[in-house]
Order: structure tokens, then C-alpha cells, then sequence
């Protein structure tokens, strides 16, 4: 019960100082809107259900990447973060509360690209539910990628430097503008390394119909992903910040 | 039984020791003060003591739980007031301090009413509406303290309180400690201000280098470097003259000649003041002061950790010397 009030308050804290601020609802909305309108407008309506996969990938990947991890340099910064760590909770507790908000920040941005889509085209045959399994699978692997990042840098920028050298090679990488089968042979390896590879695969099954793996293999791939990036996360965590 | 015991404490980073085999305990209901100059170890040893940083070697026992394999049990019977304020800007005084009891799993019926009534207590009522970014120094320092005793620890860690700021809220700060300690909280105080440490302390521990190099209660320090007594008289007249007829006339009584003609007795044994009065008195010379001279805990300082007065005034200046 203490656990779980300290880890309410933690992620209710979130969302009210970093998540639901203009700044951050607005890159959460005219991002991924501007990209699909921008998608939109080259393609043509037509195209679009084959660029939402993309999009809601990238949308998912940019907002929890970013924010989890210039929100925890912030707070490391200021050392407000230092009161959660000698807080009497267990660092699991911690850290599922602060990666909570990241992720629910990214499943709300993968949601606009789909909002816009829906004026454009008929989206009825989409499966929701794969949909909003696979965008939850892509938000918790790609904020627990932004808590790595976040347990490296020491300050604001280099969160921001360090997300880009992941995210930008990730939206060539993992299928989500360019099918991994268009890749050159030799960097698909390094896709297939990589968990957004999976989440936009099932994206595009749900959505497209063009997966090129089974969403039965990719929701374990994924979830195996999760977990080992949790472990690592942890072990840097406590090998880090606690010194 | 103490209700702290530190044993060994080693913190070594490559070839530094930042702290070099540390002893002390702290017994229930006590105000400890942990002095020492800037870059003595007072940080490294507190930050292990709450178990944010892990000792290379030795034993943390608080309240009977090893701090290094039960941290997060340790934790929840401390306070901790770091050397910054280091609540949330964004948010106002009295959400922070809600913030901070939540994470002790305090209810939301527990830790409201708690934070009202601490920011009552600490003359914060109308700021807690205010965002924390708005406060000065002195308020972020209160409600820093506020948030670290929310939970009713048992034991507080206060790095540095005074630091920095104006002397009223140093004073107000000051007697919150001594309340805390009337309260029985046990009080753990890291400062360089060692009028701060002379006034409120029960027992201080001086650490130069690593180690602690005095401890024990003010007096015993002071009783330490204390060599017999000293009283120092002044009258209106000059009475420097009467310096060598005053030692024939006390036995055991070294008159040494003080500043502005004043004169001063020095003996092993106390001096009974009455005599020494009547002496002038008989001779229609009004002494108007006579006061006891005694060591300070800076001279204490000065003399165990062999650091000049000078560069210890630099030091608190640095830190912002306020008082």
C-alpha cells in the first residue's frame, strides 16, 4: 500500500509538472500531426494507411524517448531526483513510476497520427486492440531506451544528443518509412537487433496487412526486450546513481 | 543504547580517501554536530550514513538496522535535508511537502493536515500557495526542512542548514533544531558554522582529512584546551599598575596585563569574584566588568585541527557567512 501511494504520487507529479505542460501537449500533437499531414500531402490519401505504422511508431519513439530522459537529467540537475532515490520505496517501485508517465505520454502521441488518418480514410478494418498492445510494447521498450540514455548524461543536452544518435538511425533501421526487405542485406541484422523493428511490424500487420513476421513472435521478442532493458536500466541505476 | 553507530567508515575513491576509518555513535534524543573545513568528509559521511553513496568499508548501524544491507528500511525511519533545497520549483510549498509524505506512504488524510501544520510552525501559510521557484533562501530552506520531518522521522540529517542564508531565518532554523530535540527527534548536523554547533550541540565531532581528530560534548572540547581559569577586569582607571600588589595579594594568581588597561587573573583553581571587587573597592577604584574568560569552540577547532582562525573565516565566507 506505501509503495503504491509513493509510486501514485510520483507519476501524478509527472504528468503535472513535465507531461501536461503547453510545451510538452503541444510537440505531443503538432509533431507527429505535422509529419502526418506532411506524409499526407507527398502520398496522398490513398498511401496514408501505409505510413501510419511509420508514423505512430516515430510519434511513440520521439515523445517518450525525449521526455523521460531530459525530465530525469532535469531532475538529477536540480536534485530533486535525490529525494526519490532516499525515499523508502524499492528502486523497481521508482522506476516503473517515472516510466509510467513516459509511456502513457507516447501511447497518447501515437493516437494523433491515427486521429488525423481518420478524416482522411477509412480505418474500420484496423484492429485496435494489436494496435494498442503494439504502441504499449513500443512505448515501454523505447522509454526504458530514454532511461538509458537518461542514466549516461548529465546534463539536458547531452539527453537530447544521445536520443538523437538512437532515434534518428531507428527511423531507417526499423521499417518505418523503408521495408526492412528494401534494406541493404547488410544493415538488416542490425534492424533485426533493434525492438521497434517488431512493434512497427505488428503495426503494419494491424493496420496494413503488410507484416512481414508474425505478431506471435514479435509480442515475446518485444517483451523480452522490455525485460532486459528494465535489467539493465536497474543495474546502471544502481551502479551509477548510487555511488 | 545509541540510537546510531558508525564503525570503521571508509570511503576511498583511486587513491583518495575522502573519509579514513571513522567511529562515532549518536545517542536517542541527541543534536551530534559533524565539523570540520570544506573537503573534510562531512558529506561523504552523511551521504553513506542515508545511503546514497556506499562505504568502501565499515558498518552504519542506525536504530539497529545495518544501513548498507537493509538501505531502503533505514531510510524510512530518516529525514534528510540536503545541503540544497532540493524540492520540485514548479510546484507550491505546501504540494511539495504533501509530495515528499506520500513518499513515506503517508495517506492523503495523514499528510494534509501535516503540511498545514508545518508550514503554520514554520511561518510558511501564505507562501505554501506560492511555487517553491518564488521563495528566497531562507524559506527554501525551511520548507526543505519541513519536507525532511513530515514523515516524523526518528533521526534527521541536516547537511549544512544554515548555509547561505539571512541571519533570521539562521535564528528561526536554530530554534526549530532545539525543538525537533525537545520533541526527541535525534538531530545529525554537518556544518562549518561552528558558533552554530557551540550554541545548539550536545556533542560534536570534529573531522579534518578524513578522520575525526576531537569529539565529545561542548565543555568536555573546551575543558580540553582549557588550562585553569581566566578572568579579565576592567575599571575606569587605569588598574595595570596594581597587576604585581594583586598576585602577592592572591595566592595561586598569575595577573597578566590585558587589552585597554584591563587586567587578567589566571589561576588553576576557580577565582571567587568577591575579594578581587573589594580589592579596588578598598582602594575607590569601581571595577565595572568582570568576566570569565574561556576557550571557544573555534579555539578548540583551531588547536585540533591545526587550521588557522584566518583561513577558517575564508572558508565561512565562502559559505556564505551571513550571521
Amino acid at each position: 500500500m506505501k509503495s503504491w501511494i509513493a509510486f501514485w504520487s510520483i507519476l501524478k507529479k509527472d504528468i503535472q509538472n513535465y507531461y501536461l505542460k503547453p510545451p510538452n501537449i503541444s510537440w505531443g500533437i503538432i509533431f507527429p500531426l505535422s509529419w502526418t499531414l506532411m506524409q499526407f500531402v507527398r502520398s496522398g490519401s490513398l498511401n496514408i494507411i501505409e505510413f501510419l505504422p511509420g508514423l505512430m511508431s516515430m510519434s511513440v519513439l520521439f515523445g517518450t524517448t525525449s521526455m523521460l530522459a531530459v525530465t530525469i537529467t532535469f531532475e538529477r540537475k536540480g536534485r530533486s531526483f535525490e529525494r526519490l532515490l532516499l525515499a523508502p520505496i524499492s528502486l523497481n517501485t521508482m522506476v516503473l513510476a517515472k516510466i509510467t508517465g513516459a509511456i502513457l505520454f507516447g501511447i497518447f502521441n501515437a493516437f494523433v497520427p491515427a486521429v488525423v488518418a481518420a478524416f482522411f480514410v477509412d480505418l474500420a478494418g484496423v484492429n485496435w486492440g494489436v494496435v494498442l498492445l503494439a504502441v504499449s510494447l513500443i512505448a515501454v521498450t523505447s522509454t526504458l531506451l530514454g532511461l538509458l540514455i537518461a542514466v549516461s548524461a548529465k546534463e539536458v543536452f547531452e539527453a537530447q544528443t544521445f536520443s538523437n544518435f538512437f532515434r534518428f538511425p531507428m527511423l531507417f533501421l526499423c521499417g518505418l518509412f523503408i521495408p526492412i526487405l528494401d534494406l541493404p542485406v547488410f544493415f538488416r541484422p542490425l534492424s533485426y537487433a533493434l525492438p521497434l523493428t517488431y512493434g512497427t511490424d505488428i503495426l503494419n500487420g494491424a493496420i496494413a496487412q503488410t507484416n512481414i513476421l508474425s505478431p506471435l513472435l514479435c509480442i515475446p521478442i518485444l517483451l523480452t526486450f522490455a525485460v532486459f532493458l528494465f535489467m539493465i536500466c536497474r543495474y546502471n541505476i544502481n551502479r551509477k546513481w548510487i555511488l | 543504547m545509541d540510537i546510531v553507530n558508525v564503525t570503521n567508515l571508509k570511503k576511498i575513491y583511486g587513491d583518495f580517501a575522502a573519509v579514513n576509518g571513522v567511529d562515532f555513535s549518536i545517542r536517542p534524543g541527541e543534536i551530534f554536530g559533524f565539523l570540520g573545513p570544506n573537503g573534510a568528509g562531512k558529506t561523504s559521511t552523511i551521504n553513506m550514513m542515508i545511503g546514497l553513496s556506499r562505504p568502501t568499508d565499515g558498518t552504519i548501524i542506525i536504530n539497529g538496522i545495518d544501513v548498507r544491507k537493509q538501505t531502503k528500511k533505514a531510510q524510512s525511519i530518516m529525514g534528510i535535508v540536503p545541503d540544497e533545497s532540493n524540492l520540485y520549483d514548479e510546484m507550491d510549498g505546501f504540494d511539495n511537502l504533501c509530495f515528499c509524505a506520500s513518499l513515506y506512504g503517508m495517506k492523503k488524510e495523514e499528510r494534509e493536515p501535516k503540511a498545514k501544520r508545518l508550514l503554520e510552525q514554520f511561518h510558511l501559510t501564505e507562501a505554501g500557495k506560492r511555487p517553491f521557484k518564488a521563495y528566497s533562501k531562507g524559506m527554501r530552506r525551511k520548507l526543505t526542512i519541513a519536507a525532511g520531518i513530515i514523515h516524523s522521522p526518528q533521526i534527521l540529517f541536516l547537511d549544512e542548514p544554515t548555509t547561505g542564508i539571512d541571519v533570521e531565518s539562521a535564528r528561526q532554523i536554530r530554534e526549530l533544531i532545539v525543538d525537533l530535540k525537545n520533541q526527541g527527534t535525534t538531530v545529525f548536523i554537518t556544518t562549518h558554522y561552528i558558533e552554530d554547533a557551540e550554541r545548539i550541540c550536545d556533542r560534536i565531532a570534529f573531522i579534518v582529512s578524513g578522520k575525526i581528530v576531537a569529539m565529545g560534548s561542548v565543555p568536555e572540547l573546551m575543558e580540553s584546551i582549557s588550562h585553569g581559569y581566566r578572568i579579565q577586569l576592567a575599571a575606569e582607571e587605569n588598574i595595570v599598575k596594581y597587576a604585581a600588589d594583586l598576585q602577592a595579594h592572591f595566592e595561586g594568581c598569575n595577573v597578566n596585563t590585558g587589552q585597554n588597561n584591563s587586567l587578567i587573573l589566571v589561576s588553576l583553581k576557580r577565582i571567587p569574584l568577591l575579594p578581587v571587587i573589594q580589592y579596588f573597592d578598598e582602594r575607590r577604584i569601581s571595577v565595572y566588568e568582570a568576566k570569565e574568560l574561556r576557550p571557544t569552540l573555534e579555539d578548540v577547532f583551531v588547536k585540533v585541527t591545526g587550521i588557522e582562525a584566518a583561513k577558517l573565516k575564508k572558508e565561512k565566507e565562502k559559505g556564505g557567512m551571513s550571521k
